[in-house]
């Protein structure tokens, strides 16, 4: 393989991690640890939904619904039914893998837009249970007295310890996803993004291969969504609703739906900007929609282009001195 | 109120809902026809055409016959807008790139709504005022004569339009085969602002016609546009008349449901039906045009 | 590639790490506060906020609170619990209030108070759900008059007019479950049965199908529970439908947006209870709430140039609960306010008088509420 550019990327993501570890005592007030947090659970679905658009480039508008039905299953199971969190947590990520894989069948066959109703169909069928299922969800007001998180017999004791919890989550998730791109797979879905009846006639299956990212980044929207909800202890349809995927999507695209490091950008920016903007908080709804058509106008690909571009104007600049000097 | 009462009063409701459906599906079919893009902002025309006759009647103090038609004009003239600043700089981009911008432009249109008009509910005046007329046991306002009305006319006016005059034709041209059209003279940039003037127009009658019956407020827009699509499918993408008719069958289907099954599963009906429609018949109830499937 | 993104990323936690940060407990006294300023509650949210920062004025004018000054922090829900949540968060972690008052609905509540109790930090809510204060739980308090206590109004009023066969419509939120409630608990106690047990969405816009179904039962009177937008359609469709039974409401409509939205020729005729804020000038003069009532209605028309509500009442009555909490302890910390509010007896306020204690912290009887009837678009006291 191609050994040094291996090191190089695990240096990243090694400075980053340290980053993230030393972050914690130099914040101002604990209070910014519970966004961090809510960034870290947007950068677990964010890397999940970019897998699933920007490799395979497969639109979809509902992803929320599986965040929230891991959310869910999670919550009720280990509430109303007294089972231990995280076999709560485990359920809670094999009933979306299964629901993902069974929706996946038809879904996929569909190209473009009606893909695109298609999920957002789904996501609003999901979401309107989660609303009229009283008796078991609670209904419109949510639903309260989950217990906390509780991984491996150990129970984070404060803000700071679910904080290293979620991120670490992150992190892990990150390098599979990596993995995953670098690999056969993650080379076939690139083929199928480019042209899928190329793909095709290479032999490549393609059914298979966007099923199976298909579900995986349901995976990782389940993992987040577990996590979420035994943090908040609290869940309520409002979550999940097609805002949230909105929202989703806004993040892969602004960081760039090519890009894994794009993806945990464009979900820390989009959640650390509306604490940094609460003055003008009731703007935020505009802000998504301009940011959408702003990205899909001048910088398609995102936030990772733009550092792209950025990195090249820099080192542009540096150039132009030599080459004064040189006759 | 006896059972076939009942069943009456359901399906004059869920017709008279339905219909603006129709309008909203119809509006995505004009767009689909001439540009082969489905714009998730036609929710929002409707949206618009109601709240709009609103604010004209609260902040104009204008007549409801002017509100009602300066809002219609109004809308239409954001679709332009939204063509001319939004799609046509992305032409021949990706189609998740057409659907990303057009989600972006439902969500601008709706938080401007929201930052000008609030987020409360409103109502508006009924056109023509009067007792509800008994049908059969069953109730009918007079909105739902002026509904009724302004669709089937609109759907006339729609295939007049389409079948007999050159403007028509020549947007279906554009469907077909862009190159082909251009080459034959028709300049495909105006035909693609003339489709979304006309898609706006048509989706904010549709909305306009159903405020003074269910309020109106500023997100109404989304479940609107979606149920009009799927009106679209139902009736078979492309198809003009059959996104009239899906709507009205859509509207009178969710209807019963809310009345013989669960009022609050009311509104996934119309989704799990478009799901078993993109599915099983993707061709719709009465045949639209092509159909992407891999 | 890769390092620039992640320089964009550490960026963007540093802007975090810069953010101003509110220190620990300054010198103001901080009451912290959760309205649905925007949403389908704003009807609520929107007088209550309004009431909140003209409260906080007025006790700064009048030299603030033990010496100190006031500060009312005041965070939009949006008719959201999961929003609630955040907001009470950033109340107790960045802002370090003493007390929290509202949220404006039942469900942002319920949610909310695990936090609260965690935090030990008392909250006076602006929710009228009977269940936020019974069981009575430490840290709870409530200023709106229960449900169960509107419930019992209706249903007298509703005896004595000959009532016996009910139809209910009940919203399907926390508010409208838990009339719900309490309406099918107390129907026997007053003699009446109910035939049809209907609910609709909050947020739904078209409730004919209930309707439809009451019109094929004999119920003599229609209840229907919820807040607006939900009853004012509901008022409507009932129109719409040609339907002539005798229709109450619950206190939550009380309103006058709620006259608005449902239009005055289809509010003709509705029954409901309701604090006397709504209709102070036909309250007795000796009542020892009006000079109260007119007293906050002048502060508050004057400066806002709208009408009151009943409902900026429940957030008057719960800052000067919390103030007289402060001034009877002479201490502005959680616990001590906590137990000062919970010593509270005979306090007159804008929705009747409270009296807390160790089992009580709703504090409110039936008095609180008067019958009304709307006629030609205004509020009428029956006696």
């Amino acid at each position: 393989m191609l050994p040094l550019r291996e090191h190089t990327h695990l240096l990243g993501l090694g400075l980053f991690a340290l980053g993230l570890a030393v972050l914690p005592f130099l914040l101002g007030n604990e209070y910014y640890l519970t966004v961090l947090i809510v960034g870290g659970l947007n950068a677990i679905l964010t890397l999940g939904l970019c897998l699933l658009m920007g490799y395979a480039g497969q639109v979809s508008l509902g992803h929320a619904a599986f965040y929230g039905l891991a959310a869910y299953t999670s919550g009720i199971l280990t509430a109303t039914w007294r089972w231990p969190v995280p076999a709560g947590m485990a359920a809670g990520i094999a009933l979306v893998l299964a629901v993902a894989s069974l929706i996946a069948v038809p879904t996929l066959r569909l190209k473009g837009h009606y893909l695109a109703m298609g999920t957002l169909g789904f996501g609003l069928i999901v979401y309107i249970v989660f609303n009229e299922a009283t008796a078991l969800t609670g209904g419109p007001s949510g639903f309260t007295g989950i217990p906390k998180l509780s991984v491996a017999g150990w129970r984070p004791a404060s803000d700071r310890d679910t904080y290293y919890l979620v991120w670490a989550a992150a992190l892990l998730l990150f390098l599979g996803a990596q993995n995953l791109v670098r690999s056969r797979l993650g080379r076939a879905l690139r083929a199928i993004h480019a042209s899928e009846t190329a793909a095709a006639s290479l032999g490549v299956d393609t059914q298979r291969y966007k099923t199976a990212v298909f579900v995986l980044s349901a995976g990782y929207a389940a993992v987040a969504g577990v996590l979420y909800a035994h943090y908040v202890t609290f869940v309520s349809p409002g979550s999940f609703s097609f805002h949230a995927s909105v929202q989703l999507v806004t993040m892969v695209v602004l960081g760039g739906m090519g890009s894994l490091w794009g993806a945990v950008a464009g979900a820390l920016f989009l959640t650390v900007l509306p604490e940094a903007l609460r003055a003008v908080e009731d703007y935020d709804i505009l802000i998504y929609g301009a940011l959408l058509i702003l990205c899909m106008m001048f910088l398609p690909g995102g936030l990772a282009e733009g550092a792209q571009r950025a990195a090249r104007w820099v080192r542009a600049l540096r150039r132009t001195p030599q080459e004064e000097a040189a006759p | 109120m006896s059972f076939v009462a009942q069943l009456l009063q359901y399906v004059i409701t869920g017709a008279t809902v339905g219909a603006t459906y129709g309008l909203a599906g119809l509006g995505f079919t004009v767009i689909f026809n001439a540009t082969e893009v489905i714009n998730f902002a036609q929710g929002e025309f409707v949206m618009l055409g109601g709240m709009l006759a609103v604010f004209a009647l609260r902040w104009g103090g204008l007549p409801l016959p002017v509100a009602v038609l300066g809002s219609v004009l109004l809308v239409s003239g954001v679709g332009v807008a939204v063509d001319r600043l939004t799609i046509r700089p992305l032409r021949g981009r990706s189609v998740i790139s057409l659907i990303i911008v057009t989600i972006g432009v439902s969500i601008l249109l709706r938080g401007g709504a929201m930052l000008v008009f609030g987020k409360d509910t409103f109502a508006l005046p009924p056109f023509s005022s009067g007792t509800p007329i008994a049908v059969g046991g069953a109730a009918m306002l007079p909105q739902s004569l002026w509904v009724g009305g302004v669709t089937l006319l609109t759907l006339l006016l729609m295939k007049l339009y389409f079948d007999r005059t050159l403007l028509g034709k020549a947007m279906l041209a554009c469907a077909c085969d862009r190159k082909a059209a251009a080459l034959m003279g028709i300049s495909v940039d105006g035909m693609v602002t003339l489709s979304f003037a006309l898609s706006a127009l048509v989706g904010a009658l549709g909305g306009v016609i159903l405020a003074p019956i269910t309020l109106t407020s500023y997100d109404v827009g989304i479940l609107l546009g979606l149920k009009g699509f799927a009106a679209c499918a139902l009736g078979g993408l492309g198809n003009p008349f059959g996104a009239v008719a899906g709507g009205v069958i859509l509207g009178v289907l969710e209807s019963l449901a809310a009345g013989l099954l669960s009022s609050g599963y009311k509104d996934a009906v119309a989704f799990v039906i478009l799901l078993l429609l993109l599915f099983l018949r993707p061709a719709g109830l009465f045949g639209g045009r092509r159909v992407e499937r891999v | 590639m890769r390092s620039k993104a992640l320089a964009v990323m550490l960026a963007a936690l540093v802007m975090l790490a810069v953010l101003p940060a509110r220190g620990t407990a300054a010198e103001p006294i901080r009451i912290g506060a959760i309205f649905s300023v925007t949403g389908p509650a704003a009807f609520l949210g929107e007088p209550e906020r309004n009431t909140a920062k003209m409260l906080e004025e007025d006790l700064n004018k009048a030299g603030g609170l033990l010496g100190r000054k006031v500060e009312v922090v005041v965070y939009d829900d949006e008719t959201d619990a999961t929003k609630a949540v955040t907001a009470v968060d950033r109340l107790i972690k960045r802002d370090r209030v003493a007390a929290v008052v509202g949220p404006s609905t039942t469900g942002s509540t319920l949610a909310i108070i695990p936090k609260v109790e965690e935090a030990r930090i008392p909250l006076v809510s602006c929710a009228a759900a009977k269940r936020i204060g019974d069981p009575v739980k430490k840290w709870v308090f409530k200023t709106p008059q229960n449900d169960e206590l509107a419930v019992k109004k209706i249903y007298a009023y509703a005896q004595k007019a000959g009532v016996t066969k009910l139809a209910l419509v009940t919203a399907s939120d926390a508010f409208g479950a838990a009339g719900r409630e309490e309406l099918k608990a107390l129907a026997g106690q007053y003699g009446l049965s109910i035939v049809a047990d209907e609910v609709f969405g909050p947020k739904d816009t078209d409730m004919t199908a209930q309707l439809t179904k009451i019109k094929g039962t004999e119920a003599q009177a229609v209840i229907v529970w919820g807040t607006n937008p939900g009853p004012a359609v509901i008022a409507r469709n009932r129109v719409q439908l040609g339907i002539k039974t005798p229709l109450y409401m619950s206190h939550g409509v009380a309103s006058p947006k709620f006259i608005e939205l449902a239009g005055p020729e289809n509010a003709e005729g509705i029954l409901l209870p309701a604090g006397r804020l709504i209709a102070e000038e036909q309250v007795p003069a000796g009542h020892p709430q009006k000079k109260i009532l007119a007293a906050y209605i002048k502060d508050y028309e004057a400066r806002f140039k709208q009408p009151v509500s009943t409902f900026g009442g429940y957030a008057y009555d719960a800052i000067q609960l919390i103030a007289q909490a402060i001034r009877n302890t002479r201490s502005a910390e959680p616990t001590a306010i906590r137990d000062g509010l919970e010593r509270i007896r005979g306090f007159w306020a804008t929705t009747g008088e409270y009296n807390f204690s160790a089992e009580d912290h709703a504090g409110l009887t039936e008095e609180a509420f008067v019958m009304v009837r709307i006629t030609k678009g205004a509020w009428e006291i029956l006696k």
